[in-house]
C-alpha cells in the first residue's frame, strides 16, 4: 500500500515509513535521543529529497521525543533547571551554527566538512562511551560498586563562579559549563542537522556527572523544544515539512518511544551506555565507509532546489 | 470515410488535448492527470491518425516524444582526493525535460540518416542537453561522460525512457503510443511532440500537452503550506506536540 505525499511529491510504501518510525522511536526513547541522525540516512535512502526529510524528521522527532519526556517525567526523571540553562546556551549556539554552515556554503565545502566532523565526532564519542562502559561492567562483575563519585575530584570546569544547584541531577555545579554544552549541542545541531541528543546525554553523563536516567530525561526536553521550533522554522524558511510523511513517522515514532523508553528504564545503566556506545559507533563506521571505500557510481545527479 | 471514422473516434477520446498539423491529429487520452493520495502512475495513450494518402505507400515512421517540465541538474563526478571520494567537479544540465519518454514504430536508426536523425532530436542518444560549460552554453557530443552518467542515471530512476516498438499501428493510418507516467513524475505540463517520417526525411509533425497535477487534500496542503509557511509549521508543530502527548497517556500504565 502506498500513499502520495504532497510536499515530497511521490508516492512511498506506508507501512515502510511507518516501520522506520517504529524502529527509530523505540532506540530514539531508550537512550533519550532525538533519532534524526538515523531517521535523516533512512528518508533520503527511501528516495525523499534530503531537504524535505530534514525538514519532515523535525516534527517526528518532537513528537516522539515529547511523549518520552513525559514518561520520565512521571518518574521523576526531568531536571527542569538544566533543561533550562541548557537551552539558553542552545539558542545561542543554533544562531551561531546557522552562520557557519552560510560560511561553509560560501566556500563551496560544506558536504566533506559535514561528514568528516560527523566520523570525528561520533567516532571519538562511541570509542569512549564503548571503554567505559565495558569498564563500569567488570568492575560491577567483580563485586566492586558500578559508580565511584567522588566529590573533591571534580573537574576544573565544574568549581568555576556563578554556581548552581540542580537538585533532580544531584549535582552542584557552575552554571557557565551547562551554558557551554546547550551551546556547543546547538551549534553542532545546526551544522550536522541533527537534534544532538546523542552528543548530549553523554555531555551530561560525563562532564556534568548527572545520572544516566535523568541525563536521558533531560536530554528528551531539550529536543522536544528545539524540533518543534525547527519544524516552524523550516516550514516558515523553506516551505519542505511535508505533514503526511512526519504524520506515519509520528504514529510509529510515539509508539516505538514508549516501548523504548520503557526498555531503557529496566535496563542497568552501564548496559545502557554499552549500548548506545556501540550505536553511535556503527553509525560512525556508516559514514567513513561511504566515503573511504569506492562508491558504485562515480556520478551523481543532484536536482537544483526550486526557490520559493 | 475512413478518416471521419477516425476524427470522430478521437473526439469522443478526448476533446481537449487534440492537435491539428497538416494531415495529422494527435490526441491524449487523458488531458490531465490527477494525482491523489493513492496516485503510484497513470497509463496514457497518444493517439493519431494521418491524411489516408499519406499511408498510401505503407505506413511512415513515427516519432513520439513526450518531455516532462524543464528542470535544471547538475552532475558531479566523484574523485578519490587524499583517500577520500567526493564530488570534484560537475556539469550543470539547464531547463532539460524532467521527464522524458521517446516512443518510435522500429529502431531510429533504421528510419534516417544520422544527420537528419539528430535534427529531429530522435532518440535519448540525440535529444537536446544545453549544459553550462563556465561561461558558455553549448550541447557536447553523445560521448561525453557527464552527458552518459546524466541519462543512465535519470533512466535508472524511470524518468527517461526509450521504446523502439512503442508506436503500433491499428490502421494502415492510425497509430497509438503507450506512455506510462511513474509515480515520481514532476507536475506539470507535458509537452507531445509527435513526427512521421518517409524514406528518412520528416513528412509531418503535430504536437499536444496534458497535465500532471496534484488534487483534493494533496492540493489543500501543498496550497497551504506554500501560502502561509508560518501558520502550517505552528499547526504541525502543535499537532505533533499534541499526538505525542496521547500516545505518552494511551501507553501509560
Amino acid at each position: 500500500m502506498t500513499i502520495y505525499l504532497p510536499i515530497a511529491e511521490l508516492p512511498v510504501a506506508i507501512f515502510t515509513i511507518f516501520a522506520m518510525g517504529l524502529a527509530v522511536g523505540f532506540i530514539s526513547g531508550m537512550f533519550g535521543v532525538g533519532g534524526g541522525f538515523l531517521m535523516t540516512p533512512l528518508l533520503i535512502f527511501t528516495g525523499v529529497p534530503p531537504a524535505v526529510a530534514v525538514a519532515s524528521v523535525s516534527p517526528y522527532m518532537a513528537a516522539s521525543s515529547f511523549s518520552g519526556a513525559l514518561s520520565y517525567w512521571r518518574k521523576g526523571m526531568v531536571d527542569m533547571h538544566l533543561a533550562g540553562a541548557l537551552l539558553s546556551g542552545g539558542l545561542l549556539g543554533t544562531l551561531a551554527g546557522v552562520m557557519l554552515f552560510l560560511f561553509l556554503r560560501v566556500i563551496g565545502q560544506v558536504d566533506l566538512f559535514i561528514r568528516i566532523s560527523y566520523t570525528a565526532l561520533l567516532g571519538t564519542l562511541g570509542t569512549l562511551m564503548l571503554v567505559e562502559s565495558v569498564r563500569a561492567i567488570r568492575r560491577t562483575a567483580k563485586g566492586r560498586p558500578a559508580v565511584v563519585r567522588r566529590p573533591g575530584t571534580r573537574a576544573w570546569f565544574m568549581r568555576l563562579p556563578l554556581k548552581m544547584r540542580f537538585r533532580r541531577s544531584r549535582i552542584y555545579v557552575s552554571a557557565l559549563p551547562v551554558v557551554a554544552i546547550g551551546f556547543a549541542i546547538g551549534l553542532v545541531g545546526a551544522v550536522l542537522g541533527v537534534g544532538g541528543g546523542f552528543i548530549l546525554v553523554p555531555a551530561l553523563i560525563y562532564l556534568l556527572k548527572a545520572p544516566t536516567q535523568t541525563a536521558v530525561g533531560t536530554s528528551l526536553v531539550l529536543t522536544f523544544v528545539t524540533m518543534a521550533a525547527a519544524t516552524v522554522l523550516h516550514a516558515q524558511a523553506n516551505g519542505t515539512v511535508d505533514v503526511v510523511l512526519a504524520l506515519v513517522l509520528m504514529v510509529g515514532g510515539t509508539m516505538g518511544a514508549q516501548f523504548g523508553a520503557r526498555t531503557g528504564q529496566s535496563l542497568r545503566a552501564e548496559h545502557l551506555r554499552l549500548l548506545l556506545g556501540l550505536l553511535v559507533l556503527g553509525v560512525a563506521v556508516r559514514v567513513a565507509g561511504e566515503f573511504v571505500t569506492r562508491p558504485a557510481d562515480t556520478f551523481v545527479v543532484t536536482t537544483m532546489e526550486k526557490l520559493r | 470515410m475512413m478518416v471521419r471514422a477516425a476524427v470522430l473516434i478521437l473526439a469522443l477520446l478526448g476533446g481537449c488535448g487534440m492537435a491539428r498539423a497538416d494531415g495529422l491529429v494527435v490526441s491524449v487520452s487523458q488531458a490531465q492527470v490527477h494525482i491523489t493520495s493513492g496516485f503510484t502512475g497513470a497509463d496514457l495513450v497518444v493517439f493519431g491518425v494521418m491524411d489516408p494518402q499519406d499511408a498510401a505507400g505503407g505506413s511512415p515512421d513515427v516519432v513520439v516524444t513526450v518531455r516532462g517540465p524543464g528542470q535544471t541538474f547538475t552532475t558531479w563526478r566523484k574523485t578519490r582526493v587524499l583517500g577520500l571520494w567526493m564530488n570534484a567537479d560537475s556539469r550543470t544540465f539547464l531547463d532539460v525535460p524532467s521527464f522524458l519518454d521517446i516512443l518510435t514504430s522500429r529502431p531510429p536508426e533504421e528510419m534516417a540518416e544520422p544527420a537528419s536523425l539528430q535534427r529531429g532530436q530522435i532518440g535519448l542518444g540525440r535529444i537536446l542537453l544545453k549544459q553550462r560549460i563556465g561561461d558558455d552554453h553549448a550541447d557536447v557530443v553523445s560521448a561525453d561522460p557527464f552527458r552518459a552518467a546524466f541519462l543512465r542515471i535519470q533512466q535508472a530512476q524511470g524518468l527517461y525512457r526509450e521504446n523502439t516498438c512503442g508506436v503500433t499501428f491499428i490502421a494502415p493510418h492510425v497509430f497509438r503510443a503507450e506512455v506510462a507516467i511513474p509515480g515520481t513524475a514532476p507536475l506539470g505540463r507535458y509537452q507531445v511532440e509527435v513526427q512521421l517520417l518517409r524514406g528518412g526525411r520528416p513528412v509531418a509533425s503535430a504536437t499536444t500537452s496534458f497535465d500532471v497535477q496534484k488534487t483534493g487534500v494533496e492540493q489543500s496542503i501543498a496550497e497551504f503550506s506554500q501560502r502561509n509557511g508560518l501558520l502550517y509549521g505552528l499547526a504541525v508543530a502543535m499537532g505533533s506536540l499534541m499526538l505525542g502527548g496521547v500516545a505518552s497517556i494511551l501507553f501509560r500504565r
